[in-house]
């Protein structure tokens, strides 16, 4: 017994004895691809797996400008008419070649809906009353009802299958298991075991040349502390949202490097905006009527009261950039000239007193505890900042399943369509995915309407007409100079009027050993390709 | 005989039923998933898409009906965010955590019942004492605190043992198994340990207070009288005695041990259902909440039924009567 | 586990205390539990800072070190965390949340526990089966996974960790007193009591529960101790008490991410203090064992 144990324990030393030097790159992840299927969830953990193995025909760059990708140009040829050039020469990882029908087979399979699928970007591509038609095996024209200037950014997010593998698979299963994993990217599928890794091989056929790695091995390790740890110990080579305590000695330890680029996500407060808000009270726990977030001076003496560079050193570990932009610097839309509220108490106090509160009110400050970075702890940090100038601040934070529902659609029993959120003061963000602003001050400045998606991510439920117009005219001008001068106009607007108060950008970082440089990514992905080894 | 049998499969099959209905009514109160995977610029009517696409369009009544009756053909539903069947995902996933509760369990008695026989047989010696404090730390240490440090010691400052996830996989008989290979065994290390730290405390304490019983026994000072030698006195005489118990209070523990093993997976990253569990917990994935729920109580009820049948074999009044402990 | 009915035997418990304090490690264990329940119940009145109080806390005054002094001139003889809340006082305050979870629960569970064991040996028949029934249906799941499944449908909160930790608790309790209460009704004293017609509920609460309260005692120590450890577990899982009033669980959670980077006071501190805890209930426990029984062995 004890013989043949010995034996086995041999055969395995021999078979675990590592294989030719082979360039294997090993990336801890916070959290878990649950799919390979590209359509199944729009979840960015699965979507940053996925982009290994599947391409779209637009790419979007490190800074999150469209750049061509599996199409190589793109253009209106009127005001509805896209035309898409696709790559010629780009085979699919079983050696078929990529043609205009993958295209539209992808295209349809998303509109059909996935059935049992929890999320798929078909809105996306039904948004405009889109259509898509092959004009020969390179070509695509993508056609519109109106006027539709952000068609290149939409398809960015819209993965293409290969027809002759994809069609009439189990969707999800046969993807996780490799049999559908099929697409035209640097990498090709080798293993997932959940929970455990997911890794992906070189494909030597690739378009874009040599992805720089053999093997990619995705492992998944939620606990901060314990991703940190497997760095350190050289379990990972690289991880991903490194824990903000520990970015100072990180930074300064020879042996790592941290890569940082400011994200597109938005942290944001909102306010509510009706005269009656259940969580915002007098000193003596009534309901204030008229609701003291309805005043101007109010809204501003909140975000003159909290001091974001504090929340940038103390919380953050530097890793936030306090902003009054509804996106980052170098999108599509950015105001120059609107800098972030300087902490000012004493203004807020008085402000607070101008608009008759000289003694304050109570607010119950809501926000999720495991969604953004260190969001529960910036949840109590401003409220600390509120209480000191005489908004006293009771702190609710909840995980984000039970947060989000609250805050979307405010319980089970609102009536479909008119949702109200539940909170009267919250913390949440919102990302710009493509890299411009117009969906960002359609989503979070225009008024709530669920017709057209106005105002998606408006859980204050602000309002402005001013604000409605220019949203509404940006959305059908394809001229870039007038649309950029529209968002600047709304964006500029909203925030001296505090539709809702912003905290900052987060910063993504990335650490790693200090023998690979990375080149980060405004949204969050860790693409292994951009990482490399320094010679 | 039979008819006791009926009797009790009877209750479990109701014990089954009731459970299903509290655990599918409870995990439906928590949050709305959709909201997870809706993006945030997912309209009224996409999110309706998303809704009606994830069945809970439904009355709860009729999901709850559905989910019975695809539950009586052995489907416990699909995982909202894997898309594959929640039972495939457990069974993918069961092995891990059946390999750390075990090696934690092995860990438990290689390593307690030497302590306990030694603490019993040399009562007053400091060692022993030293050996009880122990089981009475390890009795009370919370085990996440103790996996914490154990990383921070062994794999940061040290750097001796990787902190995260399972290692080297060989297929023996069909199942991957990674405590034959160097590298499963140093990922094994950590997490098994922390496990077994309250089991491990237990069995110091049974053996010793065994072995202090077994020796003021008649029939050990008999054979001991007899002339025959110390150690055969112990380690046949006296460890039948110690052992029936130990492996008894065992047998019960293992359950709660792969239980446990929620926290030490969630701890060291170990691809097993307990991680599973928080991480579906996590996005609200119902389908994999419920069945990772009924798994764990087919289980146990399983496990209950079969050691009431057997006592009831060994001991005839049991039927009788109520079951007795 | 569970425990054998205790013998009846008054004599014992004359010399009960001083029986019980003849070992020293259990006199020190319940001095140290003795001075740490003072400290929680007095903390709002010892702690230096109402960590609470948000007026008092500031960020500005975060992660300093044991004996550092804050801007605003206050010294935080363990220093702060990472909202800059002092740790003494939110280590006081925390160790009131983990003995208040840890004690009403015990009590509430052995309230509920004594009345079915109670009614479960007395009426005997269906009643007794199906009571037992659940008892034993309960005692087959894994507490922690129970207590798990049930906070995250309740939600954060004392009150709902309370709640997790009885429907997690009470069934020993009933078990137990049903044990005792069977041995005991069969008791000459009881039969007695029968045969002068008194009420069967006087003779239940005047003769039969005294007398199971020894070994309730020992049951609701040692469960003591299991709570205030579930407690800090479940913390640490993310569910049971929100983030703003930490217990000690949560402390030690929340000082974790700080580990790394040298910040051992945020994370070891609190550990220290639940180990001592949960260790001297348990040696409280174990003595109190041996003292009413001599016999009982773990």
């Amino acid at each position: 017994m004890i013989r043949l144990g010995l034996a086995l324990l041999a055969a395995a030393f021999l078979a675990a004895a590592p294989a030719a030097a082979q360039t294997v790159l090993t990336i801890g992840v916070r959290s878990e691809a649950a799919s390979l299927d590209p359509h199944w969830t729009q979840l960015s953990a699965d979507l940053q797996v996925q982009e290994h193995i599947f391409e779209h025909l637009v790419d979007l760059d490190p800074a999150s400008q469209p750049v061509p990708g599996l199409a190589v140009s793109w253009q209106p040829l009127d005001a509805t008419t896209w035309e898409f050039r696709l790559r010629p020469g780009v085979t699919w990882h079983d050696g078929a070649p990529f043609t205009a029908d993958d295209v539209i087979f992808s295209f349809d399979r998303l509109a059909a809906g996935i059935a049992g699928a929890p999320a798929s970007p078909a809105f996306t591509l039904a948004k405009g009353g889109k259509r898509w038609v092959k004009i020969d095996d390179l070509t695509v024209h993508v056609l519109t009802n109106g006027p539709y200037p952000t068609v290149a950014e939409d398809l960015a997010m819209v993965p293409i299958v290969a027809a002759h593998v994809a069609r009439g698979v189990t969707p999800s299963v046969d993807f996780n298991s490799g049999k559908a994993a099929v697409g035209t990217g640097p990498f090709m599928f080798e293993e997932f075991s959940p929970g455990n890794r997911i890794s992906v091989v070189r494909n030597p056929n690739w378009w874009g040349g040599d992805p720089g790695w053999d093997r990619v091995v995705f492992r998944p390790v939620g606990q901060d502390a314990a991703r940190l740890a497997a760095l350190l110990n050289g379990d990972v080579d690289i991880i991903d949202y490194p824990p903000t305590v520990d970015l100072p000695q990180l930074e300064a330890n020879p042996d790592f490097r941290v890569s940082t680029i400011p994200s597109d996500r938005l942290i944001y407060v909102i306010l509510g905006n009706k005269s009656r808000e259940p969580f915002v009270t007098d000193n003596a726990g009534n309901v204030l009527f008229p609701s003291p977030l309805r005043d101007w001076r109010v809204r501003k003496a909140m975000s003159l009261a909290i001091d974001r560079n504090a929340i940038r050193d103390r919380i953050m570990g530097g890793a936030s950039e306090p902003t009054r932009n509804i996106v980052p610097p170098g999108f599509f839309g950015y105001v120059d000239d609107l800098q972030p509220d300087a902490f000012n108490p004493d203004e807020a106090r008085r402000l607070l007193a101008a608009a008759g509160y000289p003694d304050g009110f109570r607010v119950t400050f809501q926000g999720p505890n495991d969604r953004y970075i260190n969001d529960a702890r910036i949840v109590e940090t401003i409220a600390q900042m509120w209480t000191r100038v005489g908004i006293r601040t009771e702190v609710d934070t909840m995980p984000r399943n039970i947060f989000f529902s609250e805050l979307i659609r405010g319980g089970p029993e609102t009536f479909p369509g008119f949702d109200m959120p539940k909170f009267s003061v919250a913390l949440t963000g919102w990302g710009t995915v493509a890299g411009e602003a117009t969906y960002t001050v359609s989503g979070i400045l225009e008024t709530y309407n669920a017709a057209t998606g106005g105002g998606n991510g408006n859980f204050g439920r602000y309002s402005n007409v001013l604000i409605d117009a220019l949203s509404i005219r940006a959305k059908q001008t394809i001229d870039r100079t007038e649309r950029l001068a529209l968002l600047q106009q709304a964006t500029r607007l909203g925030m001296e009027d505090y539709a809702f108060i912003p905290i900052h950008f987060q910063v993504n970082k990335w650490a790693m050993k200090a023998s690979l440089e990375h080149t980060p990514r405004t949204n969050e992905r860790t693409l292994a390709w951009e990482v490399r080894r320094v010679r | 005989m039979l008819e006791f049998i009926l009797r009790r499969v009877a209750q479990a099959v109701l014990v089954l039923f009731v459970m299903t209905l509290l655990v599918f009514f409870g995990v439906h109160v928590i949050g709305n998933p959709v909201y997870i995977f809706a993006s945030s610029e997912c309209t009224r009517e996409c999110l309706n898409d998303i809704i009606a696409n994830l069945g809970l369009d439904r009355p709860i009544w009729e999901q709850y009906w559905l989910f019975l009756g695809n539950l009586l053909q052995g489907d416990l539903g699909r995982s909202f965010t894997h898309g594959v069947p929640a039972m495939s995902l457990i069974w993918q996933r069961f092995p891990a955590t059946l390999e750390l509760a075990t090696a934690a369990l092995v860990l438990a008695l290689a390593a307690g019942l030497p302590l306990g026989l030694y603490a019993g047989l040399r009562p007053d010696s400091p060692v022993s004492k030293a050996i009880m404090g122990f089981s009475m730390l390890g009795f009370s240490v919370p085990i996440f605190w103790i996996g914490l440090i154990l990383i921070l010691t062994f794999s940061v400052r040290l750097g001796w043992l990787p902190a995260i996830g399972r290692g080297q996989l060989v297929e023996v008989l069909g199942v991957r198994v990674s405590f034959l290979t160097l590298d499963g065994l140093r990922h094994l290390a950590m997490p098994s340990f922390t496990l077994s730290l309250i089991m491990m405390s237990m069995v110091i304490r049974l053996t010793r207070a065994g072995m202090r019983e077994v020796l003021h026994t008649d029939y050990i000072r008999f054979a001991r009288a007899n002339g025959i030698r110390e150690s055969r006195v112990i380690g046949v005489h006296a460890m039948k005695n110690i052992l029936i118990p130990v492996v008894t209070v065992l047998g019960m523990e293992f359950a709660s041990v792969i239980a446990f093993a929620v926290v030490t997976e969630s701890i060291f990253s170990w691809p097993g259902v307990g991680k599973m569990l928080i991480d579906a917990i996590a996005v609200l994935d119902r389908p994999l909440i419920v069945a990772y729920l009924i798994f764990v109580v087919v289980m146990f009820v399983t496990l209950n039924l079969l050691v009431d049948i057997l006592y009831s074999v060994l001991d005839p009044r049991v039927r009788v009567g109520g079951r007795t402990r | 586990m569970s425990l054998a009915p205790l013998p009846h035997a008054p004599a014992a418990r004359a010399g009960f205390v001083r029986g019980f304090l003849s070992v020293p490690s259990a006199a020190i264990a319940l001095a140290v539990f003795v001075a740490m329940s003072a400290a929680a119940f007095l903390a709002p009145w010892i702690a230096p800072q109402d960590p609470y109080d948000l007026m008092q806390v500031d960020i500005m005054d975060n992660l300093l070190r044991p004996g550092e002094r804050a801007w605003s001139g206050m010294t935080h003889w363990l220093g702060t965390d990472g909202q800059g809340r002092d740790m003494l006082s939110a280590m006081l305050y925390g160790l009131r949340i983990s003995l208040i979870v840890g004690i009403l629960s015990g009590l509430i569970a052995l309230a509920i526990g004594t009345l079915v064991g109670l009614v479960a040996a007395f009426r005997g028949g269906w009643v007794d089966a199906v009571l037992m029934r659940i008892v034993d249906l309960q005692l087959s799941f894994p507490t922690i996974l129970v207590a798990l499944i049930l906070l995250v449908i309740l939600g954060r909160g004392v009150d709902k960790i309370i709640i997790a930790l009885v429907v997690v608790q009470w069934a020993y309790f009933a078990r137990t007193v049903r044990g005792v209460a069977l041995v005991e009704s069969a008791r000459d004293y009881v039969e007695a009591a029968r045969g002068l017609r008194l009420g069967s509920l006087r003779i239940l609460f005047l003769h039969v529960l005294p007398n199971c309260l020894p070994t309730m005692l020992v049951v609701a120590t040692i469960q003591m101790a299991q709570a205030i450890s579930l407690e800090a577990t479940l913390s640490f899982l993310g569910v049971g008490l929100p983030p703003t009033r930490p217990s000690l669980g949560l402390l030690i959670a929340n000082g974790f991410n700080y580990l790394q980077s040298g910040r051992w006071w945020i994370s070891v501190l609190p550990g220290v203090v639940l180990l001592v805890l949960i260790v001297s209930v348990n040696v409280l426990g174990d003595r109190m064992r041996d003292v009413l029984n001599p016999h009982l062995g773990r």
